[in-house]
């Protein structure tokens, strides 16, 4: 058997099953490897203890019907956990520690898994880079002084690092699909409405999703199994029948027609993307699949629209924190005094930013030339895809238009960082599916994803042909552990 | 169009959050780059175009209006700032 902490859920649920592990064995395997992992800076709040007292009362009664039987798993930091901090990488809920849970974890501990501790991520998930987290940046497994992408970069980093089986993350423009890209791991944004948004912090409620991030394709329908679900909590969520992904999940993609967006061959862009994208064409036909040339002809305007509907949506979210029921608070004369410093003091810079550009952009005068504006080009984003859909099952694209950069070598330039969410923003703006698999690496040796989008509640459909290419790829993350201390 | 420090300053005090003058200098940059950014999209005609105003394309459900949670005062005080059994605790606001 190999080592614990490197084997997949699939595997640790089958040796749970088959009783070769126990929960507890488990438990404390990824406990004590992240005790050595210290200087990647993954975890804000550990929750070792419980979950080695939950493992110890799983073993003693095990249910091996649940889907996650035992199976110790940390979080992003932007759900809230009953009785455990949440904090959502900000000084702001520094002191939160939520007295409800949301439902998408609900889901998880509902099958037997264990919660390990809470994730780093920047600020209210608001970067791709994981360096406007309150709580410091992250190291990337992959190198040394590297960004592990963003904003669930603790959780790409704590899959790639061996410090969780699964995570998972949460999505409102790349953030879970650009750092597993950055990390070698798999990443999926579910549909819009399939993943109940109860619980989990607010930044862009029209744009948020939580979903699954793992270490390999088959990992990742397992877990979107558990935490997808209808929720009466979460207005938005959507009532229809959902797969049994894991059960589903197929090689066969034969006659699936594959759309190639030619937009997405953006100025700029490393060769190596480049020759990625064609290998992934590639190996797609070489499974049977159909490849269409199509077009998005709006995808150039998408992070305009994006920095206009996603700003405006956080700055009327993060309104509540004011300090007066929950969170950080800082003193003033009075009130209104007291609401300026603690949203000075309490919230970064990035934050502080958006919030800036929402307020600006709906303000009196401004609504019709911004948000409006942005709600029909969105329209238009939105009819790109439809109108590719008729045509076409799936579409694969890079991930991101680099691999992982250098911690601090674009945090002085807002636009330069936005601009890595250039391939994964116009999915979130249409509602889309969308996942990322590794698939290549470049010539620093760092990995680099593609992306495969779907139609509306089509996850199986990109799951399979997403098994499919990890097949053909078969991609190494080899990782030296060179963080570990003793 | 261009946004200048006394923009930045007002839209600092509508979104409550408090600037001195290096932050709002560093502030009115970064907006300015921003904003230059966002402006492409005025190359667009969408005259004819209906704003998207929800993804999902359902209508919201209703519900019956009825109390489903009960006994949770404790939980919604336990986070408060300033520590008070019954009530949330602000600076004065009536003279």
């Amino acid at each position: 058997m190999s080592d614990i902490t490197s084997q997949s859920l699939f595997e640790l649920t089958s040796n749970i099953k088959e009783k070769k592990l126990s929960s507890e064995e488990i438990t404390k395997a990824y406990i004590n490897r992240a005790e050595k992992s210290k200087k990647l800076n993954i975890y804000i709040t550990d929750n070792f203890e419980k979950a080695i007292d939950q493992s110890k009362k799983f073993d003693s009664n095990p249910n091996l019907d649940f889907k996650l039987p035992g199976i110790p798993i940390a979080v992003k930091d932007l759900f809230c956990t009953n009785g455990v901090r949440t904090t959502a990488g900000s000084k702001i809920l520094n002191n939160f520690v939520p007295t409800y849970e949301s439902t998408v974890t609900q889901n998880l501990w509902s099958q037997g898994a264990i919660l390990l501790g809470k994730l780093n991520c920047d600020e209210f998930a608001m970067g791709s880079s994981n360096e406007t987290s309150f709580f410091g940046n992250v190291q990337n497994p992959v190198g040394e002084n590297l960004v592990p992408g963003g904003s669930s970069g603790g959780s790409s980093a704590a899959v790639a690092a061996n410090l969780t089986p699964v995570t998972i993350g949460t999505d409102t423009g790349g953030s879970i699909r650009q750092p597993a890209s950055f990390t070698g791991t798999v990443g999926l944004k579910p549909t819009y409405g399939s993943c109940s948004r109860y619980g989990i912090v607010a930044f862009a409620s029209s744009l948020d999703q939580a979903g699954p991030m793992t270490k390999n394709v088959r990992d990742c329908s397992m877990l979107l199994e558990v935490i997808s679900s209808f929720d009466q909590k979460d207005s938005t969520s959507i009532d229809y029948k959902r797969n049994c992904y894991s059960k589903e999940l197929s090689k066969d993609i034969k006659g699936k027609k594959i759309g190639i967006p030619k937009e997405y061959r953006v100025d700029n862009m490393p060769d190596e993307i480049e020759q990625l994208w064609k290998n992934g064409i590639s190996y797609a036909k070489d499974c049977g699949a159909e490849i269409i040339d199509i077009s998005l002809p709006h995808t150039n305007y998408a992070l305009p629209t994006y920095y206009i509907v996603a700003p405006a949506e956080a700055s009327s979210n993060l309104a509540r924190y004011d300090g007066v029921k929950y969170g950080f608070r800082s003193s003033g004369q009075n009130l209104i005094e007291m609401y300026e410093k603690t949203r000075s003091e309490g919230f970064g810079d990035e934050v502080k930013r958006r919030i800036m550009i929402g307020t600006y952009v709906l303000s009196s005068g401004y609504y019709d030339a911004y948000y409006l504006k942005a709600q029909k080009v969105r329209q238009l984003i939105k009819k790109d895809f439809d109108d590719a859909f008729s045509k076409v099952d799936a579409i694969l694209t890079p991930s991101t238009p680099s691999s992982a950069f250098k911690i601090g070598e674009k945090t002085n330039d807002p636009v330069s960082m936005y601009l890595n969410d250039i391939f994964t923003v116009p999915i979130n703006l249409a509602g889309l599916p969308g996942i990322s698999i590794p698939a290549g690496k470049d010539k620093n040796n760092y990995p680099l994803g593609l992306q495969v989008i779907g139609k509306p509640f089509d996850e199986q459909n990109i799951l399979n042909i997403s098994y499919a290419l990890e097949d053909k790829i078969n991609f190494k993350n080899d990782i030296s552990d060179w963080w570990l201390s003793e | 169009m261009s946004i200048d420090l006394k923009t930045v300053k007002h839209i600092s005090k509508l979104a409550r959050i408090s600037v001195d003058d290096e932050k709002a200098n560093k502030l009115k940059g970064d907006l300015n780059n921003i904003f230059e950014f966002i402006e492409k999209l005025n190359e667009l005609n969408t005259d004819n175009v209906q704003a998207l105003t929800s993804i999902a394309e359902t209508t919201l459900r209703f519900r019956k209006d009825e109390i489903k949670s009960e006994n949770i005062r404790e939980k919604i005080l336990k986070n408060s700032p300033e520590e008070n059994k019954d009530f949330f605790v602000v600076p004065k606001v009536v003279e």
